[in-house]
């Protein structure tokens, strides 16, 4: 527990004196993610807390070790919550493996993104130095922005330390629907309810059912639940067995993929079993179909395709990026990372 | 502030001629500017008071002449910035006498509304109040709207990461943006970004936005729309002092209630205000705070309730609610004509853009008035009160040259104040020609050198808007005596602009 920035600060100038790749690693319940890495883990957890939380700010601080359960817990107490709902594989997750993954859970098209709430990290870079960019403020524009560069970025860009966050009142009510839907009807309804502004925080299709959560003031809700109809959702928990992937479409052997697609995008024909969050705009495929064909699919309606997990690693996880676009990554990855200590090859083998 | 190569580094010397036949040769239908007279309109952004006549403007309409005109600036050498509007207040796109100031404004075509999807398709010199002019029909509209949207450009917005008066709940430009193309340095194209929520790789949509220029040229943005929000209500409350108005906004948001807009005026702003735009303000109190609440009637009601008990208990003097929408935007007319108010009650205005934690409100009040009366100027106060952005205006006349460096010399100290307090030099309005120096209070060299080596991943031979939003270190050197101690600034009595 506590400050443990120097351990690290050296743990990284040793490394990188050693040219030794190093993979930080929190809870490790995201380590699948992305392309095997061979280097020394470097353990976050130790350097853990929340270093400064002010409620009427909206804004808190904490260390890269911190479980995320903690924190929730610690915004909980104040009626306030991370808006992104990150996922909690295994049971827990860090601060920095959040933030570096950029995963959200089932409110994230209503609500916005890991990096839409990150304030301001501190970083230890690829030179070897502890920096701080951006701040505990909701508006900053000096400089490049690159505490939200972090997020997503599977720690290619440096060690993330620390990160403040912009957080949000709980709602006052919620409520969880299901009703029997197709596919076709779950799209339509789902647009429909969103172009007139009800208070809908998420919408998961499968197995002909849609569920949806509403959340806002108590009239609102009430307003929406006799606009919408269907029923009671049974299962108490369902979002955030949803949020951890603990629902049992998530089981079994074949390889997990993540299509991320325009909002709008219609019922496509997807060989395996499809469960449709964020209003169809995350689907989670559980297939055996073969990497090209899922990628050309995801890019012909505009999106993207991530091998999840599976049982055989696989050598590109992620799409593939046009060829100048990852000249770029590696420009950016050359400049930051010069020694290529963080987590080389973890996005792409190039980078 | 003229770029000053000894401090901002050298620029390649350029033959204009040369370099204005060979553009004409290579792009016959690109509008060139090139004769004295032409030019001058464009030496300067909304910050007037910085002012640099170009070597050439160019006026592109097409992205192939986007893409020709830099790879001709990149085989060339020669610095191009980049322009949208103009009316950016940080003086980004103030040109340079060795370099081609971009003028986008020509890109102003919305391509496409998507109702189903919200989402817009826009060139980038499209005016900011166009788009939700464009997709008010569908019943949607693009939230970020600073208080220039009328007239200031989405590629601007991007360039910047524009904010606005709604920004505590709807985001900056940074949160309202799905997708970016880009012509890079060297000519070539990069789409950040997708249609769809997420993309694979580094978020690089977020480093570009808010980057003013220096990265690449931003050719077409796609942005998100949201569902107009079928009912909005306004509370004005007044308060006999800050401290107690202040106090009000903390409570507000420790109920749980996150206002479309809350924006709070101390007195000279007020009064200013209501001589220019007869709002109905009260010109006896010493702040007041404008309270809006968006969203299904039945919440905003009971927001409104709430928001009321925690106005009373804070000690608010009097609270009206806009009875009907005319007074609503009555309201709102006198927030937003604030600066050209304050325009009339002195010959020139300087707007300042720091933002605190609002914690720190009275602290940093207080600390405003005490340099007010040191510099012997007045200050009025204007403030995003929900996301901690202040917009001190100070006023004096720039005729009178010892104003105009008490003016810029107060602001510089106001900044650092906001720094000294754990806030930024710039909330919305960007770093550009203006707040160069006080880069170098908010970041170390070590931070600075980060930021070059980003730079340098994009756009290696530094031709993107030089001299702009990054310090050099030799810049640092030379005001590292700028550096605050608890609010200090050394040798206060020697002048350092």
């Amino acid at each position: 527990m506590g400050d443990q920035s120097e351990a690290l600060l050296e743990r990284v100038r040793a490394a990188r004196a050693e040219r030794r790749p190093l993979c930080p690693r929190g809870t490790g319940g995201k380590s699948h993610l992305g392309r095997p890495v061979d280097g020394e883990v470097l353990d976050t957890l130790g350097h853990s807390g929340v270093v400064h939380y002010d409620p009427s700010e909206l804004v808190v601080t904490a260390r890269a070790g911190t479980r995320v359960s903690e924190l929730i817990a610690t915004l909980a107490e104040q009626d306030q919550m991370l808006p992104f709902e990150p996922p909690l594989f295994g049971g827990d997750a860090s601060v920095g493996g959040m933030v570096a993954s950029g995963l959200a859970g089932p409110r994230r098209p209503w609500a916005g993104s890991v990096r839409d709430f990150v304030l301001g990290t501190r970083v230890i870079t690829g030179e070897g130095q502890h920096l701080r960019f951006g701040g505990e403020v909701m508006k900053n524009v000096a400089g490049y922005d690159l505490s939200r560069l972090m997020a997503g970025s599977f720690g290619c860009l440096g060690l993330i330390t620390e990160v403040s966050f912009k957080v949000l009142p709980r709602p006052r009510a919620t409520r969880s629907l299901q009703l029997r839907l197709t596919g076709e009807q779950a799209r339509d309804n789902i647009l429909g309810w969103r172009r007139r502004g009800l208070p809908l925080s998420a919408a998961c299709h499968g197995g002909g059912l849609l569920r949806i959560r509403l959340e806002g003031n108590q009239g609102s809700v009430d307003a929406a639940v006799a606009e919408i109809g269907g029923e009671p959702l049974e299962d108490a928990h369902y979002w955030e067995k949803l949020r951890d992937q603990r629902l049992p479409f998530f089981d079994g052997a074949k390889p997990l993929w993540r299509l991320s697609l325009p909002p709008a995008t219609p019922v496509l024909d997807l060989p395996g079993a499809l469960l449709s969050d964020w209003g169809g705009a995350q689907r989670w495929l559980k297939s055996d179909a073969d990497t090209d064909t899922l990628r050309q699919l995801a890019a012909s309606a505009g999106g993207s395709a991530t091998r999840f997990s599976g049982e055989e690693p696989e050598d590109a996880p992620f799409q593939p990026l046009p060829a100048p676009l990852l000249r770029y990554h590696q420009t950016l990855k050359a400049r930051l990372d010069p020694d290529r200590i963080f987590n080389p090859g973890r996005l792409y083998a190039d980078l | 502030m003229h770029y000053d190569e000894r401090l901002d580094g050298p620029l390649p010397e350029v033959d204009k001629a040369a370099l204005l036949a060979r553009l004409q040769r290579a792009l016959p239908d690109l509008r060139l500017l090139h004769r004295r007279e032409d030019l001058t309109p464009y030496e300067c952004d909304g910050l007037s008071a910085y002012r640099t006549v170009p070597m050439l403007v160019a006026l592109p309409e097409t992205l192939a002449q986007v893409q020709a005109l830099m790879r001709i600036a990149s085989e060339e050498g020669v610095p191009v910035v980049a322009r949208g509007a103009g009316t950016g207040l940080s003086g980004g796109a103030l040109p340079l006498e060795k370099g081609i100031l971009l003028v986008m404004a020509r890109f102003n075509r919305i391509l496409e509304i998507d109702a189903e999807a919200g989402t817009a398709r826009v060139q980038p010199g499209v005016r900011n109040l166009a788009i939700s002019q464009a997709a008010a029909p569908y019943g949607l509209y693009y939230a970020p709207d600073p208080s220039s949207q009328i007239a200031c450009s989405i590629g601007g917005n991007v360039a910047e990461n524009a904010g606005g008066v709604h920004c505590l709940k709807y985001g900056l430009t940074v949160h309202n943006l799905l997708k970016l193309e880009i012509v890079t340095v060297d000519g070539e194209c990069l789409t950040l970004g997708s249609d769809a929520l997420d993309t694979p790789g580094f978020d690089l949509m977020a480093l570009f936005t808010g980057s003013e220029g220096m990265l690449g040229i931003v050719t077409e943005i796609t942005v998100k729309l949201l569902p107009a929000p079928p009912c909005a209500k306004v509370l004005l409350a007044s308060f006999d002092s800050v401290e107690n108005a202040g106090q009000a906004v903390a409570d507000i948001i420790a109920a749980g209630v996150i206002p479309g807009g809350l924006e709070m005026m101390d007195n000279l702003a007020l009064c200013a205000a209501e001589d220019f735009a007869h709002a109905g303000y009260p010109r006896d109190a010493a702040a007041i705070l404008l309270c809006e609440l968006d969203g299904v009637e039945s919440d905003v009601d009971e927001d409104c309730q709430r928001v009321r008990a925690v106005m009373e208990n804070a000690g608010a003097t009097d609270i009206r609610q806009a009875r009907d929408d005319a007074e609503r935007q009555r309201f709102w007319a006198g927030r937003k004509a604030a600066f050209p108010a304050v325009g009339r009650i002195s010959p020139d205005y300087y707007c300042m853009d720091g933002t605190i934690p609002k914690r720190e409100l009275p602290k940093v009040l207080a600390g405003i008035e005490a340099l007010s009366r040191e510099y012997d100027l007045r200050v009025a106060n204007v403030f995003h009160a929900g996301d901690g952005n202040m917009h001190p205006l100070i006023l004096f006349d720039a005729n009178d040259s010892d104003q105009l460096h008490r003016a810029e010399a107060l602001g510089g100290r106001i900044l650092e104040l906001c720094v000294a307090v754990g806030g930024s030099i710039t909330g919305e309005h960007g770093v550009g020609r203006e707040k160069i120096n006080q880069m170098c209070s908010q970041f170390d060299a070590d931070e600075i050198t980060c930021f070059h080596a980003v730079k340098a991943a994009f756009d290696p031979q530094r031709l993107l808007n030089p001299g702009k939003n990054i310090p050099t270190l030799n810049r640092c050197a030379e005001f590292g005596a700028m550096h605050i101690h608890r609010g200090e600034l050394p040798f206060p009595e020697l002048e350092r602009f």
